[in-house]
């Protein structure tokens, strides 16, 4: 008979939202073992093809059941670089746990008895790091005169850099903001993604020799012509997808609007919930309203909810999104915990207008209820808004959380670099290549916002291709 | 990043206007007149926008002038020569576009004035006629006269209390040339009251104007959207879009508020004696 799936031992959610420390504490030795047997090892492992990197889960999943945690670590470091990130970030319950065997959803996302896959990478990956193992390095001496240049620090980035210095390859990594970690440092908080554990995987990067040049925006202080120039041979372009959408409504510029990297930047890399011993501020309402139904609404809506109880006001914070929770494209793990620390989730609810007091303030949100119709492209029930049905909901806080688009610096002063009508860089799927040469591109300035893990993959293939051909 | 070398402008009945001189190799090779750098005075600082008022690529060298306002400016406005920043990032922002339009008017408010000095100089070394008008509340606040007077063919300056110059407004000055003679070209920066009367007088006129905004900023690559301003009714990011943009076009109402979003966190700091 099945054992029943191991929980990961959490903080309560009360705990929580007095601060930021990580809500999940992870399995103990005993508990990953227990969920690791629980695997029933399939002839054909459907998860394995669930994973955008395809880990060998069944691999390592054996190997951690039987107590080889290095050999584990090692099984899954050869797909992916960043186990103890990936373990924590993967919305694995729409990746490999939807394709296990002991999955019974049928639908987007696996239900509660598939293996526990991101807990247990988690695991490894964490012993892998307290106990510094790290795949054997192979400089070969070919490589020795080569430099590439990354540009961005993000995770395709980091993973591109880590996959080439472990060969030799001189690697700099360019990096605009003052800290390295692209949107792991600036867009996720420490109560998912600790600072230590992002900390740890960039020092090892510099243990390689990766050097990183902070406060440098290629583009504007230097051109990839001159990096060119200065004897980089390659260039990696993992500049992130950047740029927030905004609503386009009424009312949308009104004090205390944010999107959700602006809220989200100054609290989890300008430290703004630590102001004024931090210089950088950041307001907070006693009515917040978070727009949007994806991972980065649900942060910016678990960070308010942690800024109120800071700033000893009673939580009060509403996810509005136009459509149910059966198609909230956030981690479902995240929901719950949402929940659990006390964000309300106002669903079939369209924004229509912002409204203002006197000193610009947001007052309030003028909405619509919707109900959803036909599917649209993307497979999903389209929200359509119900004539006449309008409310008003209170709102001192608003945070805008609908998705990026890409930033043009590099790729508008760089015209040869040729971009799709998303202004997203187009590449060669083979090897990652744009259309300049030995300009390689990955993570989600190529095909729009994904996942972390999605940027390693592209990352990872662009680093191959690099090496194959010097 | 580090100091090179520092001045206090101005330092008269709680106003200190600063200037330091910092080595930025990059930087000062490729800023144009008109963009800008992000600065970070220490770890626990604030990222806040600031106009590269002049740079030196032989001796790899950048000029800032700020006042200091808040907690922020404060804190580089303690820091010396052979301190270091800590952030510094640049050049950001669209340059300005220079070219021979002819007649030019440029107007500079305050601290404001720091910021025409690159245009000017570019604008002149483009051929233009320079008409320039320079506005503080009094003589002893007035910074870079003299060197805006060498690339200026008429030089005004105008005082609160007629302390130098004439007693007045630089914006009345504005509009008593624009009805005197044809210009092709306003440019102006200054406190946002003085822009946007600017952009008001400058309706009644053919010339083009154009305004720096001085607005919010945190990456300021394009990443946060908290310089947004609404430019003939569309969004637009100061740090990416601008920081100029035709002054006909903005939403200044809109503009002065967000300026405002932080005023209680700062007199909440500055009441604790940060």
């Amino acid at each position: 008979m099945a054992k029943d799936p191991v929980e990961a031992n959490e903080l309560p959610a009360e705990e929580r939202i007095k601060g930021f420390q990580e809500a999940v504490r992870g399995y103990s030795q005993e508990e990953a073992i227990s969920e690791a047997s629980r695997c029933l090892q399939c002839k054909n492992p459907a998860c394995i093809t669930g994973c955008p990197v395809n880990i060998d889960i069944k691999k390592f999943i054996w190997q951690l059941s039987k107590h080889n945690y290095a050999g584990a670590y090692f099984t899954i470091r050869l797909m992916n670089n960043f186990p103890s990130i990936c373990g924590r970030v993967c919305p694995a319950e729409y990746q490999c746990r939807k394709a296990c065997v002991l999955n019974k959803n049928k639908s987007s996302y696996a239900s509660f008895e598939a293996i526990n896959i991101h807990f247990l990478e988690r695991f490894i990956g964490d012993y892998g790091m307290r106990n510094n193992l790290e795949p054997k390095v192979e400089k070969h001496p070919k490589f020795s005169g080569l430099k590439v240049a990354v540009v961005g620090s993000g995770p395709a980035g980091l993973c591109c850099a880590g996959e080439l210095a472990r060969e030799g390859i001189k690697v700099t990594v360019f990096e605009s903001l003052q800290s390295c970690g692209g949107v792991l440092g600036y867009g996720i908080p420490s109560f998912r993604l600790p600072r230590d554990i992002l900390a740890a995987e960039i020092n090892y990067l510099s243990k390689l020799g990766v050097e990183f040049r902070t406060n440098f925006l290629v583009g504007k202080t230097i051109t990839l012509k001159e990096l060119f120039a200065q004897g980089f041979n390659k260039i990696f372009l993992g500049l992130g997808a950047g740029v927030p959408g905004f609503l386009g409504i009424h009312g949308e510029n009104f004090c205390n609007i944010y999107s959700a990297n602006e809220f989200l930047t100054r609290i989890n890399l300008m430290s703004a919930d630590k102001f004024p011993r931090y210089h950088t501020p950041v307001n907070i309402g006693a009515h917040v309203l978070v727009i949007g139904g994806g991972n980065t609404a649900l942060d910016a809506a678990r960070c308010a909810v942690r800024l109120q109880k800071i700033n000893a006001l009673r939580p009060d914070v509403q996810i509005v999104y136009r459509r149910t929770e059966a198609e909230l494209p956030a981690r479902r793990f995240e929901i719950k915990h949402a929940q659990e620390e006390g964000v309300r989730f106002k669903f079939l609810t369209q924004p229509q207008e912002f409204l203002g007091d006197e000193d610009g303030f947001v007052q309030k949100l003028k909405c619509l209820n919707c109900q959803l119709g036909d599917a649209d492209a993307s497979g999903r029930k389209r929200p359509v808004a119900i004539k006449d049905s309008d409310f008003e909901l209170d709102c001192d806080l608003a945070v805008v959380a609908i998705g990026l688009e890409a930033n043009q610096i590099l790729t508008g002063l760089t015209p040869d670099l040729v971009t799709d009508k998303y202004k997203d860089i187009i590449v060669n799927p083979e090897n990652m290549e744009t259309s300049l040469k030995n300009v390689f591109a990955g993570g989600d300035i190529v095909g729009g916002e994904g996942t972390v893990i999605e940027a390693l993959g592209m990352a990872k293939k662009a680093a191959r291709a690099m090496i194959d051909n010097s | 990043m580090k100091i090179i070398a520092k001045e206090v402008l101005v330092d008269y009945a709680g106003v200190r206007i600063v200037r330091l001189v910092l080595s930025a190799l990059e930087i000062s090779q490729k800023v144009r007149a008109g963009e800008f750098v992000v600065v970070m005075s220490c770890k626990n600082g604030e990222r806040i926008p600031l106009t590269v008022v002049c740079a030196d690529p032989q001796s790899g060298t950048i000029t800032l002038i700020f006042q200091e306002a808040g907690l922020t400016t404060k804190t580089l406005g303690s820091l010396n020569a052979g301190d270091s920043l800590y952030a510094l990032l640049g050049p950001l922002g669209h340059p300005t576009l220079i070219k021979n339009y002819g007649k030019v008017i440029l107007v500079g408010g305050g601290v404001g004035i720091a910021e025409i000095l690159p245009v000017a100089k570019a604008l002149k070394a483009a051929g233009n006629n320079l008409t320039t008008i320079l506005g503080a509340k009094t003589k002893a606040l007035l910074i870079l006269e003299k060197e805006l007077q060498s690339f200026s063919s008429v030089l005004e300056v105008l005082t609160d209390d007629g302390s130098s110059g004439e007693k007045g407004f630089t914006t009345v000055a504005l509009e008593k040339h624009l009805k005197e003679n044809q210009y092709d070209l306003v440019y102006a920066v200054g406190p946002l009251p003085m822009m946007k009367k600017v952009a008001e007088i400058s309706k009644n006129f053919k010339a083009p104007v154009i305004v720096s905004l001085n607005a919010l900023m945190v990456d300021a690559t394009g990443m946060c959207g908290c310089c947004r301003v609404t430019v003939d009714g569309k969004i637009k990011f100061s740090c990416v879009d601008g920081p100029e943009f035709d002054a006909s076009k903005i939403d200044w109402e809109e503009l002065s508020r967000r300026n405002t979003m932080y005023a209680k966190k700062e007199q909440h700091i500055c009441k604790l004696g940060f």
